[in-house]
């Protein structure tokens, strides 16, 4: 029993049940969800120094041996991704208490916000290919209930495709995963791991891996599969919004860096190439399609689609850098796309819009809030000394030792759109004077109802504020970390041996 | 029998799809059920199809005589199934409501918050 590897899936199911047996206090809901986050955050650090000090955990469930039994593995990338669904949840729980509304926290809010945060711990740390199906649907139907909370018309619009594609995506990884067993006979990553490198027929393992690959493409919204990312993530209220951004594209990407770097490695002159030219078109397009937007909500979900992109291509490129660059990237992303996402909620708080054109003269009335919307803002555009340009560094310096000199051409392209992208909001929402159509009365009434609350609004918004600058000053030890996960992700050997020779720390309960 | 069933999923695959395409949401939600049944039944075929020998072990014997069914897959296939009809009860609430407030059951009618 490895008491850290449960605790980051076991808090988040239990608070989500104890909310749902406390329907009626919302009082003591919104304690718990601050309380369970916290937790849950703690018990990922707790886990991130485990995977540190011992390399990899393996606790079987029901202390099967492993190729029968469930397992649950946790390396340092999964621990590190624990970490941040940790720090994302708290701060998407104390951003809850200001800013959702009344009857959401009525209709069980909470409840499914800590499923969700379960269904991303669960989908991080299992080690058997059915079971993240299973993770991936309890973390689907938490999203589709919080994304059609409230019943307004472009959420019914959103939540069509998002659950219609989503649901497509998840038949094609459930048709993968048969056609898997059925050609490898197991179900264990590790064990497939093993079975796929000796495997004679690797034509049969390339056409699955394709089937993968495109599933987990539509959950992490990789060109050309990410239409319903921007129909829909614009529309629920603003803290789902950023617990979306935050992580549930993420989790399609951490599958795609699981199967890529584990399983699917017999001929990646196919497979990564077509990953390169998907992550080169992701990252192109969704730029661009960013700079089309008028809307604060829908900018950003452009450029999620498009960032994804500089992930895929750290695990495209498959080099030691790359992949380090890979990871320092998404820790970075998580922290910045959901910091931009509550920033936004709280200028739609104070002056009640979202479109570009409704909004102006910010920076007179709320200076903090400009400053801390520009931190982030830069480092998604990767300015130094912020924490995206050295995650654009490295996966640049990677593409261009691999000699993919168009790909890191586009690379500094999008940097640069990103930067147009960014500083359009800066002049739109933040430095032209209020625009002539707007009263000042509406303003002023926002601005009362956010001081209420304004330390909750602020409080998480600041903190990952600080946590961007930290990234970025203290650029070396994350570097490290990173490092670290990516020792282990390309040497699968020793993913496989800690799974299935009893190797590293072993967690089966002695029956 | 197993090159029969491997007909019958792609025919069902291609039903699914082609109800998925259409633009009505109910035929929508039809399309999802018959991708979650293909999916299911694809599993069902790719683990092989044993008849008449369920994985039982007799009296005295450690392991099963003989070839007997994988009885995972059924495992699997009862998993999806359960997962899949809560999802399509979602899905049919969804587009329930959908239609209450959107007023129309046509999806280019739903282009609001397309770009």
């Amino acid at each position: 029993m490895i008491p850290e590897l449960a605790l980051p899936i076991l808090i988040p199911l239990a608070a989500g049940a104890l909310s749902l047996a406390l329907w009626r206090s919302v009082r003591f809901q919104r304690l718990l969800a601050v309380l369970a986050t916290l937790a849950m955050f703690a018990s990922g650090i707790w886990l991130l120094r485990s995977t540190m000090d011992h390399g990899f955990l393996v606790m079987e469930m029901g202390s099967w041996p492993a190729p029968f039994s469930i397992v649950l593995v946790a390396d340092v990338f999964a621990a590190i991704m624990v970490v941040l669904n940790g720090i994302i949840g708290l701060a998407i729980a104390i951003y809850s208490l200001a800013s959702t509304p009344r009857g959401h926290e009525k209709f069980g809010y909470y409840p499914l916000m800590h499923l969700l945060l379960a269904g991303v711990g669960g989908a991080f740390l299992t080690g058997d290919i059915f079971n993240l199906f299973v993770w991936f649907e309890v973390m689907l139907l938490a999203s589709f209930a919080l994304l059609t909370l409230g019943g307004e018309k472009a959420q019914m619009e959103g939540a069509i495709k998002y659950v219609t594609l989503n649901l497509f995506s998840s038949a094609i990884f459930l048709s993968a995963v048969g056609l898997l067993y059925g050609t490898i006979g197991t179900l264990n990553m590790a064990d497939i791991a093993r079975k796929v490198a000796t495997l004679e027929d690797a034509g049969m393992i390339t056409v699955i891996s394709m089937m993968f690959m495109v599933s987990f493409g539509i959950k992490a919204a990789a060109f050309p599969l990410f239409f319903w990312l921007p129909a829909s993530y614009h529309t629920p209220q603003v803290a789902v919004s950023a617990l979306f951004a935050g992580l549930l594209t993420k989790v399609g990407v951490y599958a795609l860096f699981r199967v890529f770097t584990l399983i699917f490695t017999q001929d990646t002159g196919y497979t990564h190439t077509i990953l390169l030219w998907v992550a080169a078109l992701t990252m192109v397009t969704g730029v661009l399609g960013a700079a089309a937007q008028f809307e604060f909500r829908r900018i950003l979900s452009f450029h999620i689609v498009s960032q994804i992109g500089y992930m895929i291509l750290g695990l495209a490129l498959y080099t030691h850098l790359a992949i380090i660059g890979g990871i320092f990237y998404i820790m970075h992303h998580i922290i910045v796309k959901t910091n931009l996402f509550l920033v936004s909620g709280i200028v739609y708080r104070i002056f009640g819009s979202y479109e570009l054109r409704d909004l102006g003269g910010v920076y007179r009335h709320k200076p903090l809030l400009a400053v801390l919307f520009l931190i982030p803002a830069l480092s998604l555009a990767g300015v130094p000394p912020l924490s995206g340009f050295f995650g654009k560094l490295i996966l640049i310096r990677a593409s261009l030792e691999s000699g993919e000199w168009v790909v890191s051409g586009i690379t500094l392209l999008v940097g640069l759109l990103t930067l147009y992208s960014m500083i359009k909001i800066w002049a739109e929402v933040f430095w032209k004077p209020v625009p002539d159509h707007i009263t000042d009365t509406a303003r002023l009434e926002g601005s009362e109802k956010l001081a209420k609350h304004s330390w909750a609004y602020y409080f998480p918004v600041i903190a990952l504020a600080t946590c961007t600058v930290l990234i970025g000053v203290w650029g070396q030890p994350i570097y490290e970390l990173a490092e670290m996960a990516a020792d282990q992700l390309t040497n699968p050997g020793g993913y496989i041996q800690a799974v299935m020779g009893e190797q590293g720390i072993s967690g089966a309960m002695q029956p | 029998m197993e090159s029969l069933m491997a007909y019958v999923v792609g025919i069902l695959f291609a039903a699914a799809i082609y109800m998925m395409l259409r633009r009505s949401i109910v035929k929508l939600v039809i399309g999802l059920i018959l991708l979650s049944n293909s999916a299911n039944l694809l599993i069902f075929v790719m683990a092989g199809m044993t008849r008449g020998a369920p994985p039982l072990i007799p009296d005295g014997a450690q392991a099963p005589l003989g070839a007997v069914a994988d009885p995972l897959p059924q495992a699997l296939i009862l998993t999806a199934i359960v997962i899949a009809f809560g999802v399509l009860a979602f899905s049919v609430v969804l587009i329930r409501r959908a239609y209450e407030i959107v007023k129309t059951d046509d999806l280019d009618q739903m282009k609001d918050t397309d770009t």
